[in-house]
């Protein structure tokens, strides 16, 4: 049966997603499995991506759940270098759920959509009775226009490259599992959600075809999309614990409640695969961005060994980085 | 088996049994960098005073430790440092 | 010096050149200490504590110490000694109508005896809870007073007093709805059982230090005098941990082992007797059935009469069978300390941490589930 675990992006995620979708579904664009499928259509390359969106609590310090839907798609077509156009939004709204509650995540969905400059052009709407759904799911599909000339994937990295990454690590999953923990309080860390589409244009503008490829690090953290992103390529990835932006304030958190923000989801962060001679360049581009708040080099690539992320740690050990199996959990013990 | 986190306390609250629905006893309010949370004082030692840090485990404390107390894991750091200088 | 400010109640220095320096010159002492020790050429040191597992994969620990010492993971992973006997009987429970099940993040994927799990139980419309503090499971009972809630105590001395303190508050208040099913174990006689059958070689033991927080140094004292082990209680941080595996090759050196507090900002010589005391009052002796080590009279805490009416075991009539053994798990002989997850012939293989055949590698803490994530025999 089905288990929460098939839900949170590690390997239960993965193994549901071969066995049972692919197996049926397989063709040259899914089989991909990126962030969003490259169509070709005549003289045009469309990005075209689609997300659901279930988090609970559907507010939280940093945003809700509507922001999350507007820029967790516009960052899935930005991660292939598809400049965003349009979204659809499709709701799914439990019977007794708050007006009020809707049209606050209205006014979040019609925010972050203005913000972003992607409209949203399409749109449906259902209701089901009391307790088959847990107030509101959403639906975002988006389409943005590839504007590169050169593919944005994890097989042109190669050894010699460096990894960066966008800013600090773990803060929307310690939202949520602190929220959801009960540490009820006024926190100094929210969620990051934020569109990213922008920066990946000054990005691109900057460095073109020296930068291999982008992923946003969602589900499973940035552990899990450094794992995929090696396993995909045939590479190792060497990273430097001193190097990860991790928020101290996360740090403690996730102490006390026994998680690693390695693991934990972010929403407005992206991880950027480079030739080794732009990266000071483009860690510079992002210093000077907003939409960056604390870039960083964290690795680089080597030859493939027998571990797909091996991590130096702060104190000069190493450790290998896997996939979780499911959720992470609180832990006592 | 046992995570458990050293966290400073910044106020002891007296718990008034009508306002917390008659959960007894006095807990600390200590920092956990995101804001504040409470911590059961229950089974502590040694009751905390602000400024003093508590190792919590499962939403209680189970020692308290003087920035003094803290001074002594550091101690034996800088005798094993000592002893490691003088003898290269 | 040191950024006392930052690092104080931590453990560690503040910056992470200062970390470094202090870690070469513990690891610089260790090799000189190796140096001093002429035999047994294989230094067999036992980490009893899961979180110590956790700790010194997570730091890379094992990268960084000499091939001639070996650490071995022992039975202190209370998720890894329950028997399947208890987890088939936790697993039951939430079958009963109306039963709220809270319990710990740690035991939700654990697996039964029949391959069941409070996760799948939970899949199958049964309401289990994870609760960071027995207190949130009390709780829930207050909050919902036309049903039960049965929280799944699981953990050494450092947790029993804790959910000891909530059973008092239970009683306190009243809270009629609200159970408690120990699971609780105590580790001196554990410890005891261990090395009294001559199974593991071992030559010192890095003591778990929030235990000791609790119950002090003193119930390590036969180790030391009828073992005749090297003991060095032993705090969480990478330093820390060093410390201890030094004070236990200083120790082997000068052959005269005893028990060395190397976590004194969080133990005191005679432990924590407020604790001490919530656990005694609440719980007393019982034999324990320990995977891996069997039966163990005065292991296990039992709810005392006074607080009978929240005994899980008693109100739901909770009956214990214990299985035979899943064929081929191997995890008895990892938590004694006698073959390391490499070791055994289902790791990695027909055992992995999405399929797990036995709980070390369920477990958050267990050897194999370390070994597993951080890549332990291939780096």
């Amino acid at each position: 049966m089905v288990l929460l675990d098939h839900g949170s992006g590690g390997l239960a995620s993965s193994r549901l997603v071969q066995e049972i979708f692919l197996s049926r579904l397989s063709n040259p664009i899914l089989n991909e499995l990126e962030d969003s499928a490259i169509l070709d259509i005549g003289q045009q390359q469309i990005a075209f991506t689609t997300d659901s969106y279930v988090v609970d609590p559907i507010f939280f310090p940093g945003g809700d759940i509507g922001e999350l839907a507007v820029n967790g798609t516009i960052n899935d077509l930005a991660m292939k270098g598809g400049m965003p156009v349009a979204l659809s939004l499709a709701l799914i709204l439990e019977e007794g759920f708050s007006l009020d509650d809707l049209e606050r995540i209205m006014d979040s969905i019609a925010r972050a959509s203005i913000q972003a400059g992607v409209p949203v052009a399409t749109g449906d709407t259902k209701v089901v009775p009391k307790g088959k759904a847990d107030k509101i799911f959403i639906n975002t599909a988006g389409v943005g226009i590839i504007e590169i000339r050169f593919p944005l994937t994890a097989s042109r990295i190669r050894p010699g490259d460096k990894i960066l990454v966008s800013g600090t690590v773990g803060d929307h999953g310690a939202t949520i599992m602190t929220r959801r923990q009960g540490l009820e309080v006024p926190g100094q860390f929210q969620s990051d959600t934020m569109a990213l589409h922008r920066l990946v244009r000054d990005m691109l503008e900057l460095s073109g075809e020296n930068i291999r490829c982008f992923r946003d690090p969602t589900r499973g953290g940035l552990a899990t999309t450094l794992v995929e992103l090696a396993k995909k390529a045939g590479v190792t990835m060497e990273i430097a614990e001193t190097e990860i932006p991790v928020r101290k304030d996360v740090a403690q958190t996730c102490e006390i409640l026994g998680l690693d923000p390695l693991y934990l989801a972010n929403e407005g962060k992206l991880v950027a695969v480079v030739a080794p001679d732009v990266a000071d360049e483009l860690l510079a581009l992002m210093q000077e961005s907003h939409l960056a708040p604390e870039p960083a080099i964290i690795g680089r690539v080597v030859e493939q060994g027998i571990m797909p992320v091996v991590m130096e740690t702060a104190i000069g050990g190493k450790r290998a980085v896997e996939m979780l199996t499911g959720e992470p959990l609180p832990r006592i013990c | 088996m046992c995570v458990a986190v050293p966290l400073r306390v910044i106020e002891i609250k007296e718990r008034d049994p009508a306002e917390t629905g008659g959960f007894l006893g006095p807990v600390a309010i200590v920092d956990v960098g995101t804001g504040q949370q409470e911590v059961r004082l229950e089974i502590v030692d040694r009751q905390p005073e602000p400024g003093d840090y508590v190792i919590v485990h499962a939403g209680f404390a189970i020692h308290t430790l003087t920035p003094e107390d803290a001074r002594k894991t550091f101690d034996l750091f800088e005798e094993v440092e000592r002893i490691t200088l003088e003898s290269s | 010096m040191m950024n006392l400010q930052d690092g104080i109640a931590s453990g560690q220095p503040a910056d992470a050149r200062r970390r470094r320096d202090l870690v070469k010159a513990l690891l610089l002492s260790i090799h000189r200490q190796l140096a001093s020790i002429s035999s047994p050429q294989k230094i067999r040191l036992m980490e009893v504590c899961g979180t110590h597992t956790m700790s010194i994969f997570k730091h890379g620990l094992r990268h960084l110490l000499p091939d001639r010492i070996e650490l071995i993971s022992g039975p202190g992973c209370p998720v890894c000694v329950t028997s399947p006997g208890q987890i088939d009987a936790a697993i039951k429970l939430s079958d009963i109508p109306d039963l709220i099940v809270a319990t710990f993040g740690d035991m939700l994927r654990v697996p039964g005896s029949q391959g069941q799990s409070l996760a799948k139980a939970r899949a199958r419309g049964a309401d289990v809870r994870i609760v960071y503090s027995p207190v949130d499971a009390l709780q829930l009972a207050r909050d919902n007073p036309d049903r039960n809630v049965c929280f799944l105590g699981i953990g050494f001395e450092t947790t029993a007093p804790v959910v000891a303190a909530t059973l008092k508050m239970a009683s306190q208040l009243s809270v009629n709805n609200f159970f408690v099913y120990s699971c609780h174990k105590t580790m001196p006689n554990a410890l005891e059982a261990l090395f009294s059958s001559k199974e593991s070689d071992v030559q010192g033991l890095l003591c778990p230090g929030h235990v000791s927080a609790i119950i002090g140094e003193q119930p390590y004292g036969f180790l030391v005098e009828k073992y005749g082990l090297a003991c060095a209680i032993t705090g969480f941080e990478a330093e820390e941990i060093l410390l201890g595996v030094l004070s236990l090759l200083k120790q082997l050196a000068s052959k005269y082992p005893f028990v060395d507090n190397c976590y004194p900002r969080a133990v005191s010589p005679e432990g924590n007797p407020s604790a001490v005391a919530a656990l005694e009052q609440v719980f007393q002796p019982s034999t324990a059935v320990w995977r891996g080590l069997g039966s163990i009279p005065g292991s296990g805490l039992a709810i005392r009469q006074q607080f009978k009416r929240h005994d899980a075991e008693s109100h739901f009539g909770i009956e214990i069978e214990e299985p035979n053994k899943v064929s081929g798990c191997r995890c008895h002989r990892i938590i004694t300390g006698q073959i390391i997850p490499p070791e055994c012939p289902m790791f990695r293989k027909a055992c992995t941490p999405e399929n797990p055949m036995g709980p070390c590698m369920v477990s958050s803490e267990g050897a194999c589930a370390a070994w597993f994530k951080y890549g332990g025999e291939r780096l």
